[in-house]
């Protein structure tokens, strides 16, 4: 192959809002340049995980190497990298950001800036970035490009007057992209004379490759047989293999030089050998420092999983250990549960990072799953001076230990129509949310800001913003830090005995009535036994909330004779049946859909 | 020889109550034809199925419903004198005829009693017009009080009364005066069966147009009924049923003690050996069936549509579960004679659990059901399952 001219090569990334339409863009590019034809091309070829596509995201970072011909005559190599849209994967999102040298911004014709728009866009541009925007959805009767260009300009502060005007999904102004980026984005700099400086921007797990590492190379050469070392990490390796993206596949080349996006393999068993966003050196001719930006992502949301049937522990732990060797940012160890048997307490970015890690345990693993209520990590301040981590309510000290206790708080954006503001900003009271400010951004739209504790969102925050703004609202926000918060152990008490599954920390001033309504949901969720049973809540051994589900009467079957043995039967079977996928607690079954309903009590 | 209990089933209603879910359907007083075409495929089936009973002697059997007493009294004589010429049955079967009242008169009934009929189950439900207008029978109080005086007279000398509790808008009050109507009359046997709600009856589709008893007063009615009829004279010896001495329905037994029985007629159930099967539901299937069977005998290919050979486990689970129905409960030493494993074997576990609980009380040979056993029994029942 011939080398590679490092002045035509453009690595860029699209960045958007959600569902403005970026991996349609991203489709519409690949099969411009005809990598694939249009009927071999599966909707969004980038999002190739079955649940990326069904979701609509993007979950992992995706690359790949387009060949185009400009029309300045020359032939382009042009990398894409699509980035994660969510803000659980906001550091991935910026690794991603640092491998590129420009980026697309991609705006809804019809919506304009979201949330989510600004915080991509300030993050691209916090990377040096040189951001161009497209204009995209003009085909929807109820686009406003003009409207949306002045938007732009006023709001991100980006010339837009020139930006293209698509329609992605119709294939709408596809090459006036490509010509922009070209045009607009610079080609990447660096020499490949000197020493190695790659940066990993992601890396998926090949049981017969090893890891394979997702890089841009930023300075100096990296080929089969070279030395390597991970800065951050420390681990060493011989290179087997380099090469670039195509559609869904991997081309080996022999050699990657500065400039360049590829990946690498060197027979690395550990996805945490490759930490996103280390850098990647020759041992043999070390660069002086690592590039910046590296930082260890950490867990922000746990929860308890366990299996349905106890006898598939071992298969979910050897799932979980599956999905690790792919992602990193996933964290579990072992736990016990007195309710679910034996499980695993587990830690992830955000709740859709939690959802996406149970949907595929559910579905690729085929596992049926017990999941206990997320939760945030705690900081428990005990009077001897020891600061603990608690990310399972059960390991709560005794409150005679506790000095005080603290929670994570975010700082969050809201962009809003200015009808609504008056219910968000009541929902955000609500969730204990501190008020920082109102911008607006226009007449009709305004951007809240306020700090949120984390705990307050991670359950139903974004659904309750949708219903409460008519789907208008986005919302995005990041970690602030830690503040001291009156906290209590919510406990809940079936029968008189404490079901450590169930407990949760809440605001001192929201336990009484997430009490009442736990007790309430467990009342519609526990079947009547022969005997009643009490449910209680309570917080530090005070119950503040009672149900009674009222023993049963009468369970008998009036008539049994010939012809109706194998009905009755049927009959009896289901009933066992239906019993032995209760969890016992005491004498009292419990379903497990219990555990789950707990985790929606908001009304709304 | 083994003992054999031979069901026939008759179909064919007047009119289909409202809680019924049994398999019958109505046929106009007219409809002679399709009775009398009924009555054939009858007596074919049991002159095709005999061969397999040879040796076997029947001790009884029950002509239920439907409402048999929809057939003629010749009709009745006929499909019995098939069973007698192809079946050895001893001389004192029991022989039960299940019927509505106003479907007979005094004649019929000697007729029936001539086929060889000797104990009648009449279907009186409830004492109050009301409540049988409610739950749709076809007939009134007057007119069970005709058809029991008119079997009396036709010398019909072992009655049972079939009655419901928990029925709509029936209160403990209404229902204690008709045990007290019925008891009065002192039949041999009574049956008093808490309604069943059977989903896709139309008094299930329409049971909120009704106030029906709560579980509380059901259970009331049911104490009650124990009660009252121990003063009358009456034994409960299964869950429904009551009888005085000597007189309970020795062929409804066989199914509790797992027996084995014979079932003729449109999807009846049969259990013999330990091989269970039942019959085509609808009557195109029971006709080929029955037509099969003529050609190629039991062992044909339509023979035994969904055959099912039990296992020992089941087995077991059924002689619990159906054992536990009657008051004498479930003999140990009858377990381990049929099983050849001790019952606390196998069911330990259970058997001390539930004892604990007080719905079982273990006695030295018997294992049988608490008052409180009996309310919640499908709980209790559903723990033998292995």
């Amino acid at each position: 192959m011939a080398a590679i001219d490092q002045s035509k090569i453009r690595n860029f990334c699209i960045v958007a809002h959600i569902d403005h339409g970026k991996s349609t863009l991203a489709d519409r590019i690949i099969e411009k340049t005809g990598l694939l034809t249009s009927r071999e091309m599966q909707a969004q070829v980038l999002d190739n995980m079955e649940l990326e596509r069904e979701r609509g995201i993007t979950i992992k970072a995706q690359t790949v190497r387009i060949v185009y011909n400009a029309k300045d005559g020359n032939e382009y190599i042009l990398n894409l990298i699509d980035t994660p849209g969510h803000v659980d994967f906001n550091y991935e999102v910026s690794r991603s950001l640092a491998a590129c040298d420009g980026a697309i911004l991609v705006v809804d014709a019809a919506q304009g800036i979201e949330a989510q728009t600004l915080a991509n866009v300030y993050l691209a541009l916090d990377h040096d970035l040189d951001v161009f925007p497209v204009i995209n959805k003009i085909d929807l009767p109820s686009a406003e490009p003009e409207r949306v260009k002045n938007e732009i300009e006023d709001v991100i502060g980006i010339e837009a007057q020139d930006a293209p005007l698509i329609s992605a999904k119709n294939g709408i102004g596809i090459e006036e992209v490509l010509e922009a980026v070209v045009e607009k984005i610079p080609a990447p700099g660096g020499s490949p004379d000197n020493p190695l400086q790659a940066l990993i921007f992601d890396s998926v797990y090949d049981s017969y490759k090893g890891v394979i590492v997702f890089c841009r190379i930023m300075e100096g050469r990296v080929k089969k047989g070279t030395a390597i070392k991970m800065m951050a990490t420390g681990a060493t390796a011989e290179v087997v293999e380099v090469g670039y993206f195509g559609a869904g596949q991997f081309i080996p080349c022999d050699e990657l030089s500065a400039g360049m996006v590829g990946y690498l393999t060197a027979s690395i068993k550990n996805v945490k050998d490759t930490a996103v966003g280390d850098t990647v050196t020759d041992v043999a001719r070390p660069c002086a420092e690592p590039l910046p930006g590296y930082k260890k992502v950490n867990s922000m949301v746990y929860c308890g999983m366990y299996p349905a049937d106890g006898a598939k522990y071992p298969d979910l732990r050897d799932a979980l250990e599956k999905l690790k060797l792919n992602d990193a940012s996933l964290n579990y160890e072992p736990e016990t549960s007195i309710a679910l048997g034996f499980g695993f307490r587990c830690g992830f970015l955000g709740l859709l990072h939690l959802e996406i890690i149970q949907e595929r345990l559910e579905r690729e693993y085929n596992l049926d799953l017990v999941t206990t209520a997320p939760g945030v990590i705690y900081r428990v301040h005990k009077t001897d001076g020891e600061m603990i981590e608690l990310t399972n309510p059960s390991n709560l000290p005794d409150p005679s230990q506790i000095a005080y206790m603290e929670e994570p708080v975010v700082s969050a954006e809201i962009m809003v129509t200015t009808e609504f503001i008056g219910p968000i900003m009541q929902l955000c009271q609500e969730r204990r949310g501190r008020y920082i400010s109102t911008e607006y951004i226009e007449a009709t739209r305004a951007l809240l800001k306020y700090d949120l504790p984390l705990n307050e969102i991670i359950y139903d925050f974004f659904d309750a913003l949708k219903s409460r703004s008519r789907g208008y609202a986005s919302f995005d926000y990041e970690l602030k830090g830690y503040e001291e918060s009156r906290l209590v152990k919510l406990d809940i008490l079936i029968n008189h005995d404490e079901v450590d599954a169930l407990s949760f920390i809440v605001h001192a001033d929201s336990a009484y009535e997430r009490g009442r309504k736990m007790c309430e949901k467990l009342k519609e969720e526990i079947p009547r036994h022969l005997f009643e049973i009490p449910i209680q809540a309570a917080v530090g051994g005070k119950i503040i909330a009672r149900e009674t589900v009222k023993a049963m009467r009468k369970d008998v079957l009036a008539k049994c004779y010939g012809g109706d043995i194998t009905r009755k039967k049927k009959l009896l079977e289901k009933q066992k049946e239906g019993k032995k996928r209760m969890r016992q607690v005491g004498n009292v079954e419990i379903p497990q859909s219990a555990f789950m309903s707990v985790l929606k009590l908001d009304d709304n | 020889m083994r003992d054999l209990s031979i069901y026939i089933h008759v179909p064919f209603c007047v009119r289909k109550c409202l809680y019924c879910d049994f398999l019958s359907f109505p046929v106009s007083g007219e409809d002679g034809q399709g009775i009398r075409n009924y009555v054939n495929l009858l007596k074919q089936e049991i002159k095709s199925s005999a061969a397999d009973y040879r040796n076997h002697r029947a001790v009884s059997v029950f002509w239920g419903g439907g409402t048999p007493s929809l057939l003629s009294g010749e009709a009745a004589w006929d499909v019995m004198e098939t069973v007698r010429a192809h079946f050895h049955m001893v001389e004192d079967a029991e022989i039960t005829m299940e019927m509505n009242p106003g479907t007979v008169d005094e004649g019929k009934l000697r007729m029936y009693r001539e086929a060889g009929v000797n104990r009648i189950s009449i279907g009186l439900q409830s004492a109050d017009d009301e409540e049988l207008r409610r739950i749709g029978r076809i007939h009134d109080y007057a007119a069970f009080l005709k058809t029991y005086e008119s079997a009396r007279r036709a010398g019909l000398s072992n009655i049972n009364i079939d009655l419901m509790a928990a029925l709509p808008g029936q209160s403990v009050a209404s229902y204690r005066k008709s045990l007290a109507c019925v008891a009065a009359l002192v039949p041999e046997h009574i049956s008093a069966y808490s309604l069943i709600l059977e989903e896709g009856t139309p008094l299930y589709e329409r049971q909120g147009q009704y106030l029906f008893p709560t579980e509380e007063e059901d259970r009331l009615m049911y104490a009650l009924t124990k009660e009252y009829l121990a003063s009358c004279g009456y034994r409960r010896y299964e869950i429904s049923n009551y009888a005085k001495e000597g007189r309970e329905c020795r062929h409804n037994k066989v199914y509790w003690q797992r027996g084995d029985y014979a079932g003729f007629g449109l999807g009846a159930s049969s259990m013999v050996g330990n091989v269970r099967w039942s019959n085509p539901a609808g009557m195109a299937g029971y006709e080929v069936y029955v037509e099969g069977l003529a050609r190629l005998g039991t062992d044909g290919p339509a023979a035994g549509p969904d055959r099912h050979v039990l296992t020992v486990e089941e087995q077991m689970e059924e002689y619990m579960f159906l054992g536990l129905r009657m008051m004498r409960g479930v003999g140990r030493q009858e377990f381990a004679r049929q099983f050849g494993r001790r019952m606390e074997e196998v069911y330990g576990g259970v058997l001390d659990k539930l004892c604990r609980q007080g719905l079982l009380v273990a006695g030295e040979d018997y294992v049988r059901l608490t008052d409180r056993g009996i309310d919640v029994s499908n709980c209790v029942l559903a723990e033998f399952l292995l």
